[in-house]
């Protein structure tokens, strides 16, 4: 542990980017992402990396792809509106099981909205922005320090199932700077991709061993030539029309991330064990939720956090779990109820579940949720 | 000030005011730097429209011996404010307790508390004093820590100086010392 810097939740970002590998990004600035382009345009060619500022956000996406497919670790940012323009491509290195970090830090509204304004409105997006059943991590932070934490754990991912993974962070977290200290490189947990050389598998890229779920992967340009597509392919790599090939295809996509749930699904469970009333939250808005939990306690409210640090897959059986415990649950969030959908879908009759949104583009305070504790007892 | 006395040990919720292009954000960044310097725990955001100057800004920062859960400010214990539309919009928001910096330049509001408010040439000794406008954020900053006893000189001297352009750490110099001696004058 070195000296404590104060940083910026975007900064954060690109820190642990880089400490994670990340050597090139392409994106398009917008509000309020735009510093995580700029830390990465200063900080990655005193590492040997590449920063190219693109044309727009689809070529960002694409260009990110196109770097990943070629070996180097590769992330984008953006926020609403540039995060609507990188859903194709997106799709795209899902089947085509391109490693790459696509970080949103959402904004308030609908389009252009307020831009400067925080919010949480991106989860649904996050999850089901491009379309076709699909495979999709969402990892979402709540403080600086966990951004950098979890943007290092955002590529980890990413290059283990080769899969896009979405750092979903807000205004609130990103523009905020706090205290941090940079943990030593050595003492980090970093993965990189499965790598296997053309030969061994019988000039099949896309070939997966026995109960496996992801095919290692052949950097391009290294001498070996593939095909890779966002067409259904089998192991060749060469599109196909074949209903059980496309099929094998698509269930393994969903399985590589549905199996592995458990290496993947992390939550912070902050004074459950014997808590009646439980508030369900995510990134920024958990540092108005614990002020209020602990408000709570002090009037002898027996109140706790549940906070999804991976959003999707969502943590079905961690809360399935707490709901059989608890008396009712507080879905504290800055949309108009996104997280409340899954929520009332894990949680069905076990206790009751309560809401308090926002979309106004202000901040919610722990006051206004802890008068949502104390609603009901 | 009486409420300083009592607020000495306890989180400073502060909040500055002004217009976009006053270094209002900049100001509590190199507070936040200074309480990080001098051991403190420390939370910093800001809210800003789209326009890069002109527009109404605020910025906040939060230093506790604890670490800090909610990052904004919800009881101000501090609120300094260098446009009149920021001090009107900010000031219906504090209690009694709530230490007012304003700029000698500003209306007071008759329903603030007269002696809550402390007013400051702040704006005026960066353009005559100093010499150079855009050195009322380092003013104000030097005039804040006076005024509630944040954190030594040498910890706000080491952050204003991370963060100013060379060539320019005489003139900043010189507005931290301004800005201390606009609010020791005023004692």
């Amino acid at each position: 542990m070195g000296k404590t810097v104060l940083m910026q939740g975007n900064e954060a970002c690109v820190e642990g980017a880089i400490a994670a590998g990340m050597r090139f990004y392409a994106g398009y600035p917008i509000t309020p992402s735009t510093e995580i382009a700029e830390n990465s345009a200063v900080r990655l060619p005193q590492v040997g990396g590449k920063f190219i500022q693109m044309e727009d956000e689809i070529s960002s996406m694409a260009a990110v792809i196109g770097a990943s497919a070629a070996g180097v670790k590769a992330m984008t940012a953006s926020s609403g509106p540039g995060f609507s323009l990188k859903q194709e491509n997106l799709g795209y290195a899902c089947i085509a099981e391109i490693p790459c970090v696509i970080v949103d830090v959402q904004r308030s509204g609908p389009s252009t909205g307020l831009p400067t304004s925080p919010s949480q409105a991106d989860v649904m997006q996050s999850r089901w922005g491009t379309h076709g059943d699909h495979p999709m991590i969402v990892i979402s932070p709540s403080s600086v320090r966990e951004t950098y934490d979890l943007a290092i754990r955002c590529f980890n991912l990413a290059e283990k199932y080769r899969t896009p993974v979405i750092f979903l962070m807000d205004e609130i977290v990103g523009h905020l700077r706090e205290g941090i200290e940079i943990p030593d490189p050595k003492s980090l947990e970093i993965i990189n991709r499965p790598v296997r050389r053309y030969a061994k598998q019988n000039g099949l890229p896309y070939h997966v061993e026995e109960g496996k779920f992801v095919p290692e992967m052949l950097p391009f340009g290294q001498g070996q030539r593939y095909h890779i597509t966002g067409l259904a392919h089998n192991e060749s790599g060469f599109p196909t029309n074949d209903n059980k090939e496309a099929g094998k295809l698509f269930r393994r996509l969903l399985d590589k991330i549905e199996k592995n749930r458990d290496d993947i699904v992390q939550v912070e469970q902050a004074m459950c064990e014997d808590a009646d009333t439980v508030v369900v939250c995510f990134g920024g808005t958990a540092r108005a939720a614990i002020t209020a939990v602990k408000q709570a306690r002090e009037k002898g409210i027996k109140a706790g956090m549940f906070r999804p640090i991976t959003i999707w897959p969502f943590p079905e059986k961690e809360l399935e779990e707490l709901s059989k415990k608890v008396k009712r649950i507080v879905v504290a969030e800055h949309n108009d109820g996104q997280i409340l959908l899954e929520v009332q879908r894990v949680v069905k009759d076990n206790c009751e579940v309560d809401f308090i949104g926002r979309i106004d583009g202000s901040v919610m305070t722990p006051r206004e949720i802890l008068t949502k504790i104390e609603g009901a007892k | 000030m009486s409420a300083k006395a009592s607020k000495q040990n306890k989180k400073m919720e502060i909040r500055l005011a002004g217009s976009g292009g006053q270094g209002i954000i900049l100001a509590t960044i190199i507070l936040a730097e200074a309480a990080i310097e001098a051991g403190k725990y420390t939370a910093q955001s800001q809210s800003y429209g789209p326009e890069a100057r002109g527009g109404m800004c605020k910025a906040e920062v939060l230093i506790d011996e604890e670490p800090i859960g909610y990052t904004k400010v919800e009881n101000p214990t501090f609120l300094m404010a260098l446009t009149q539309q920021s001090l009107e919009k900010y000031a219906k928001t504090v209690d009694k307790d709530c230490v007012i910096l304003v700029d000698s330049s500003l209306t007071v509001p008759d329903y603030l508390d007269p002696n809550q408010v402390t007013k400051a040439p702040i704006l005026e000794t960066a353009i005559k004093g100093v010499g150079k406008a855009f050195t009322a954020n380092i003013v104000a900053v030097a005039a804040i820590n006076a005024l509630l006893g944040l954190v030594e000189y040498k910890d706000l001297k080491t952050a204003v100086l991370s963060h100013v352009p060379k060539g320019t750490e005489e003139i900043n110099e010189k507005a931290l010392k301004l800005g201390a001696e606009i609010i020791k004058n005023n004692k």
